[in-house]
This record gives C-alpha cells, structure tokens and sequence, in this order.
C-alpha cells in the first residue's frame, strides 16, 4: 500500500502511512509538513505506536500543534497537526 | 465524532478508559497464567530448573517495561539523525546510569557474571554493520522481540532473519573460506582445537579461533588497578566507565537537539544557569513513560545478575550447563559440557540457537563450529534459558499491550517485509561480527566497566548515520517516482 498525501481542502492535507514502521511515519510527516504552509491542517493516518511517541517530539520542537490524538479501538490513529 | 462511538459500541462492559474489564485484559492474565503454570510444571519436575525460570521471568519484566516505555535503542540513535528526536536517546542515557550503578552493586558483592569483551577492530565494524541494518528494519534486536509481542508481524521477520542469518554466518565455509586472512588461518591452526571441530574451515571459525582469541579484554576497574572491588565498582566502572560519559552525552543531546527549540518555546534570550538546567530537566523528562522505563531498566537488569550469580554459588556452577549436565540433560550441549549463559540481559545469540536447533533437526551439521559446537551448544528451546528470556520479552510486551489495548495484528506490506528480512540478516552478522547487539555488546559492556561498549555505539552511530542517509535518498527517489508528494 503506497503512501498517499493528498490536499483536500483548503489549507488542509492528509498524509496516509498506515501499516508503515519506523522510520516511515516520522520521515514522511516531516516531509509532509515542509510541503505545508504556517496554519496548514494534517489529518495524519497511521498505525504504528512507537511512531506516534517520535511525532510528538517533532510536533514539540518545531512548534506544530497536535490538535487531536484520535484513536479508533483498532490501533488506528487519526491524528491532527497544525503547522507553526 | 466516531471514536466515542465506535468504543462503546464494541466494549460495553466498562468505561472506555479502565485497563481492565476487556477481552485484552483476559488475554494478559491467560498469558502470564499459562507462563506460571509451565513455571511450576518445570519446578515440580526438577527445582533446578529455576535457574532458567529466572531468565523467563527477568524476560516477561523487560518486555512490560520496553512496551510501556516504547524503549527501542534503534530509535535512540536513529530518530536523532532522521527526525532530529533525542526522547530515546535520552532514555537509554538513564537507563545505563542507572544500570551502572546496579551492576557495580552487584560486582562489588562478588556476583558479577559480567565478562568484558576482548578490544579489537570488529567491534567498530560489527557495530556499524549492525547499525545500519536497524534503519530499515524498525527496531532494534530487543525492540524487534517486543514489538512482536504486540503483533507486529514485520518484526517477527525481523527475528526470523537475524536467527537465520546468524545461524548461517557462523557455519558458512565453502567460498566465505577464501574471504579469511591466511594469519587468522594460521592461528586458529596453532590453537590445538580438537578435530572435529574444524577451526581451519569456516569464516566465522577462524575469526574466532584464529583473532578473536587472541585480543584482550579488561574493565575499566581492572585497568585502572583498583585493587578494592567496591571502590572498582563504584569509581572505576560505575563513575568513570559509565556515568561521566553519560552525562557527557546527555549534554551534547541537549545542547545540539533540544536546547534551541527549549529556549525558543520558553521565550527566554539571554538563558542564565538556572534556565539551562530546566532546560536539561525538560528533556530529561520530555518523556516520563521512557523515562520511567529506563529507570525500571536499569534496576532489573542489575538484579537479574544479582540473582544468576548468586544461583550460580547456590549450585556451584560457572554454566548452565554443568546444571543441566546433572540434572540429566545432555543433548546439545557443547563439547565443553557448555551452553549460552551470559548471566544477563543479552540478545541474539539464543535467537541463532533457535535456527541452528531448527537445522540440526533437519540433518545440517552444526556442532563442528565454534560457536555452536565448542561454546554455545544447541540446548532445545524448551532448556534454552536466554531464550526463555526472550520468549519471555515477547509475552511481557504481549501481556502489557493486550491490557493497554495497543496489541493488534499487523501484517507488513511487501515493502516492509523485504527491509525486515534484509535488515535482520544485516543486524545478525553485525552482532556475530561485533559480538553483540546493542543490549549485549553495548549496554551490558558500558554499565560493567567494559568501554569497548561504547566503542560498539560508535560503531552503530556511524553505520545509523550512513543507514538514514541512505534511507532518506530513497524515499526522496520513490516519492519522485511515484508522484506522490507532487500537488
């Protein structure tokens, strides 16, 4: 399953990752945000835990809020950036 | 929106965020239940056997702490480079602090089981090879082991190929004979090995025989000729061996990854002293779960060589293996009545018994090697207590993750898979080369005065660095392939 990044909206992408190990999530995500613009929305699919623990250091440092760290009861999370 | 309905609808029997009252909770207690049970089957049919339980249990306590604290080393040197994250990095400075100490509790008692690694070049270049390989598989030896604990079926491959590979590198001759230096041939010769060993056939026979013999080894308490063992514990390897470094690298975490941004969130331009030690506080604790795991780490691994050593007294052994020897069990031991024993936390050789078990049943000849056939022997599974340690890690991150509800099946796509197995073959020659994966060739090393350990993070900083280079170039390559970052 290829990763997808997609714009679907204004100011607003999604990054799909899911059934990718580290390093991909992080990679990706990092590649994606540099993409975006300040203020940009990512709706960040993926389901691999240990990731989600380096993603929000990444978040933390450069200064782009997680707004939401939501997680269905199978292992998927849906989470939401907003780029400094 | 869909997450609070989606909870309740498939989990009516409690609260959405009570550990308990779960399938998974179920799941853990019949796991930990099945390991007691076979704890006391084996007790019940000879008491020696708890000199094996001691590594299951040590083994399902490693794998609570590692899956609750996400602790993958891999990490710790890769998220550094790749993503610029020192959280891992950072726990694993606290575990070995913590470690250290624990270890030169238990030397200056006189129960170490800690042996220091002989110096030599292999160290820094099993540990880059080893290095490299964790890039693309995702985790680490021990992080591989408790990731598939928690149903990651790519790290279960990751396993696979480095018992395989493992197993395979340490038999290979044929053509792998004419990659040996003819003064490792020479020496492995002089050696006066018995016959059936063949010490002059074989790659990894003569690295063994014919160089590796022949190096040295010492702690830093050795070197630096203390003669009180408390004293050699505590300052020769504890603060000097362990702690100073650590605290060295600690500061160069914080000044190159953490301090700008710190300073940046904090709004703070001209920092003072006390800014900079919250600062370093901050990062210590960016993280309490790893934090809180690396603590946890550090305590049981000195305990668990508190408890081996002091069996070993109790039975007056130095192996496992005389033990088993008199408790009626000889097949697949080694020619010196030995099996693999470390005494502590150490991962992949017991991974290469496993696949050298699985071959010698298959009729491939495996007791003529060094490794297997003259110091590790290929005890069953069932009486291989490192690997009951590891099987042990994989059911306590099982237990923890079923009751966190973060155990789910995974299988990985084709991408994933291929990177599993070519990476795991990479990591077992690296820790056959190197003597160690980063648990048993560099945190065991480290917290017991042996600095070849940090000879061995060298080592794997550098093949890491080169790995997430490489890595980067191709996913830069397939995203420019495929488009997909195109908009």
């Amino acid at each position: 399953m290829a990763v997808k990044f997609e714009k679907t909206g204004d100011g607003a992408y999604t990054l799909d990752v899911t059934s990718y190990v580290c390093p991909h999530p992080q990679v990706y995500t990092k590649k994606a945000l540099e993409k975006m613009a300040s203020g940009d929305v990512l709706t960040l699919l993926f389901d691999n835990p240990s990731s989600g623990e380096s993603i929000i250091s990444m978040c933390e440092s450069a200064g782009n809020e997680l707004l939401d760290k939501n997680e269905n009861s199978r292992g998927s999370f849906a989470w939401k950036i907003r780029k400094g | 929106m869909g997450k609070q309905s989606e909870l309740t609808a498939i989990d009516n029997s409690a609260p959405a965020d009570s550990w308990l009252g779960h399938k998974g909770a179920l799941y853990a207690i019949i796991i930990v239940g099945l390991v007691t049970l076979f704890s006391m089957l084996a007790l019940s049919v000879d008491q020696r056997f708890i000199y094996m339980l001691v590594y299951l249990w040590f083994g399902l306590v490693y794998g609570v702490l590692l899956q609750y604290g996400r602790f993958c080393m891999a990490s710790a040197i890769r998220d550094l480079f790749a993503v610029k994250v020192p959280r891992m990095a950072v726990g694993v400075m606290i575990a070995t602090a913590l470690f250290s100490l624990t270890a030169a509790a238990v030397t200056a008692g006189g129960f170490s089981t800690f042996y220091p690694h002989p110096w030599g070049w292999h160290i820094l270049i099993g540990g880059a090879i080893f290095g490299f390989g964790f890039i693309f598989t995702g985790g680490c030896a021990t992080g591989s082991l408790y990731k598939s604990g928690e149903g990651n079926v790519g790290s279960m491959l990751v396993v696979l190929a480095i018992s395989v590979s493992q197993a395979v590198f340490v038999m290979a001759g044929g053509l792998m004979n004419r990659l040996v230096p003819a003064s490792w041939t020479a020496s492995a010769a002089a050696k006066g090995m018995p016959e059936q060993l063949t010490v002059t056939n074989g790659w990894f026979d003569q690295f063994m025989a014919g160089y590796i013999w022949d190096l040295k080894g010492v702690t830093m308490a050795q070197w630096l000729g203390f003669e009180n063992p408390v004293m050699g514990a505590f300052v020769g390897n504890a603060l000097l061996g362990a702690i100073l470094p650590t605290i060295a690298i600690l500061l160069a975490l914080y000044l190159f990854f953490f301090r700008k941004a710190y300073l940046y969130r904090a709004r703070i331009a001209h920092p003072g002293i006390g800014d900079e030690l919250s600062g370093l506080w901050a990062m210590l604790t960016t993280s309490k779960k790893t934090a809180l795991a690396g603590l946890g780490l550090g305590i049981f691994a000195g305990l668990q060589m508190w408890a081996t050593g002091a069996l070993r007294e109790h039975y007056q052994i130095f192996n496992f293996g005389e033990l088993l020897e008199k408790m009626g069990y000889t097949t697949g031991l080694s020619i010196q009545g030995t099996v693999f024993d470390p005494g502590y936390w150490y991962i992949t050789t017991q991974e290469a018994q496993w696949a050298g078990w699985a071959l010698d049943q298959v009729g491939v000849e495996t007791m003529d090697t060094v490794y297997f056939g003259l110091e590790n022997g290929i005890p069953n599974p069932l009486l291989n207590a490192p690997g009951l340690m590891s099987i042990g890690i994989i059911l306590g991150a099982a237990s923890i993750a079923l009751i966190r509800r973060e155990f789910k099946w995974k299988m990985p796509n084709l991408e994933t898979a291929v990177l599993a197995i070519v990476g795991g073959c990479l990591m077992g020659i690296g820790a056959r080369i190197g003597m160690g994966c980063n648990v048993g060739a560099f945190f065991a090393a480290v917290t017991n005065g042996d600095m070849t350990g940090w000879a061995f993070l060298l080592g794997m900083t550098a093949g890491a660095f080169v790995g997430v280079k490489l890595f980067n170039r191709w996913i830069e390559w397939k995203l420019a392939r495929e488009g997909d970052f195109a908009l």
